[in-house]
């Protein structure tokens, strides 16, 4: 058999074609049968989603970055769990959208934070990390002291996450404007915090 | 995982594996009618395209990667439902969930015993328990008075310390604004060994409502406050004091006492030792007074467990007792 590839190499996209059939065998074994699969797609007994104000609050840990230096990912290595708590399955981050593992820790990882420390800890700590742990080097955040939420798209926000599958009513959906009207920044993101990884306890 | 994606999954892999070698062994082959290194009889901007076979290096590079993919998916889990020969696991999550036991439970860890499974994480956290484990059951079965005159303990003690109670109580136990100090002797709940422990095992959550909640104006704070400044024992304007004793008896000693040496029972603080968890600065005190406090101490059974708490217990103790 004769096989010209100056075909190939000559029609970019013939090219492109055989690239894409090439690489989507990699996808195509790892990513497509977790679609599928109970332990990826099903929440783990006692998730529950987030309240309007920790779902603010997430939003605010996007905004500021936090993932660029904090994991929400307990490998199953005891020198973690030892550390940080039992190890993350992928039933507590199914109604997470996008999830927030991140993929490299210069602070300590955060999937089971909540409840470690108290909301006055965090907000000293928020404002200026060198208060409480000198050794820091988190950059301070004291303007979420400061930012007061109006909560004009809150509800919009969960009515996204109730079209990804996240089980809101629709009483969340009224109230959520409500519940953070006239909250800081600061409350909106220790509220998220401290509701960090208590799925698995 | 259900048979019909276990099959995709290992069809899918061995396909492509078995492409790669396929279409290797057909590029390697001169099919071009062309001698080797000879051109292939098309140039662009004077650049002739000349019949190289591929690098040597390069293709036994690539079969080598074959082999070694091959050897990988026999011994390690890869394959859909297929263990591998080694019956290695990262976890035992998947063993649990597959027969409805929660991961990382006594269940899920026997089931991979029964199953023969080399479960990494298992056998990690059974090292460990077989070398820590009789020392902390030892610390444990130790009554707290006779720990802490271990000099062993404390030093595993401290270093949990300074793991998990550095973040708020500072390295060197001192504390800083909103966070007690421990080094100092001044207790809220109490300094015992017994006192300590159940402090950190159930954590505490002081409250102090604005003004106490007691009927006092704004114009009464100055005098209130003078009147803290007395009971610490500082110098004072003794008036404005004799003032805030009468706002002060509203009902103020209910929780501080009648001289204002506190309560440990509900952590509220003795007025009278001049140790501040706020600052004591007239400023502070009338901050205090006018909008509460409110401090919380998480509880740590859950996260570090009895074994681990009870030495902290002792390290804790052994701050203030020299």
């Amino acid at each position: 058999m004769k096989f010209n590839h100056e075909i190939v190499e000559k029609n970019i996209g013939l090219l492109g074609i055989f690239t894409v059939i090439a690489i989507s065998f990699g996808g195509l074994v790892q990513i497509t049968p977790l679609l599928f699969q109970k332990d990826t797609t099903e929440p783990v007994d006692g998730l529950r989603p987030y309240t309007a104000l920790e779902l603010e609050g997430r939003d605010i840990y996007i905004r500021e970055g936090c993932y660029n230096c904090h994991s929400q990912m307990i490998r199953p290595l005891r020198a973690e769990t030892e550390r940080y708590g039992h190890y993350s399955v992928a039933g507590e981050s199914v109604w997470d959208h996008p999830f927030q593992w991140g993929s490299k820790r210069t602070g300590p990882d955060l999937a089971r934070v909540g409840g470690r420390y108290s909301d006055k800890w965090h907000e000293v700590h928020l404002i200026d990390p060198r208060a409480v742990v000198p050794q820091s080097n988190m950059p301070g955040f004291p303007w979420l002291a400061e930012n007061v939420l109006d909560g004009k798209l809150t509800a919009q926000k969960i009515e996204v996450f109730r079209g990804f599958g996240v089980p809101y009513t629709q009483e969340d959906v009224d109230n959520a404007q409500k519940a953070v009207e006239g909250k800081t920044e600061m409350q909106a993101l220790i509220a998220y915090l401290q509701s960090l990884g208590h799925a698995l306890k | 995982m259900s048979s019909f994606w276990s099959i995709w999954i290992t069809v899918l892999t061995i396909v492509v594996i078995a492409g790669c070698f396929i279409l290797l062994k057909i590029v390697s082959k001169n099919t071009t009618g062309v001698e080797e290194g000879e051109s292939m009889g098309h140039s662009f901007d004077g650049i002739e395209e000349l019949n190289n076979p591929l690098p040597k290096w390069w293709s036994y590079m690539f079969y080598l990667t074959i082999v070694f993919g091959v050897i990988y998916l026999a011994l390690y889990p890869g394959l859909g439902n297929f263990k591998g020969f080694l019956g290695w696991s990262s976890a035992n999550q998947s063993i649990g969930t597959e027969n409805g036991i929660k991961a990382d439970s006594e269940a899920a860890v026997k089931l991979a015993e029964k199953e023969g499974r080399w479960v990494q994480y298992d056998q990690e956290v059974k090292k460990a328990d077989e070398r820590f484990g009789p020392i902390f059951a030892a610390y444990l079965a130790t009554p707290l008075e006779e720990l802490v005159k271990d000099p062993e303990a404390l030093k595993v003690g401290g270093r949990l310390f300074l793991q998990n109670c550095a973040q708020c109580h500072g390295s060197d136990a001192r504390g800083s604004k909103g966070f007690p100090n421990l080094a100092d002797g001044a207790w809220l709940y109490g300094g015992d060994l017994a006192t300590i422990k159940t402090t950190i095992m159930d954590g505490r959550h002081g409250m102090m409502p604005p003004k106490g909640g007691l009927p006092i104006e704004d114009s009464e704070l100055k005098g209130l406050t003078e009147y803290v400044v007395k009971l610490s024992g500082r110098d004072h304007d003794e008036a404005l004091a004799a003032q805030g004793q009468g706002s002060f008896m509203k009902g103020c000693f209910a929780c501080h006492g009648m001289d204002g040496t506190g309560n440990k029972f509900m952590g509220a603080p003795n007025l009278t030792d001049n140790a501040w968890l706020y600052g004591g600065s007239r400023g502070v005190i009338e901050q205090s007074i006018k909008n509460g406090r409110s401090g919380v101490m998480p509880a740590w059974k859950d996260v570090l467990g009895e074994e681990k708490v009870h030495v902290i217990s002792a390290y804790v103790y052994s701050l203030s007792n020299k």
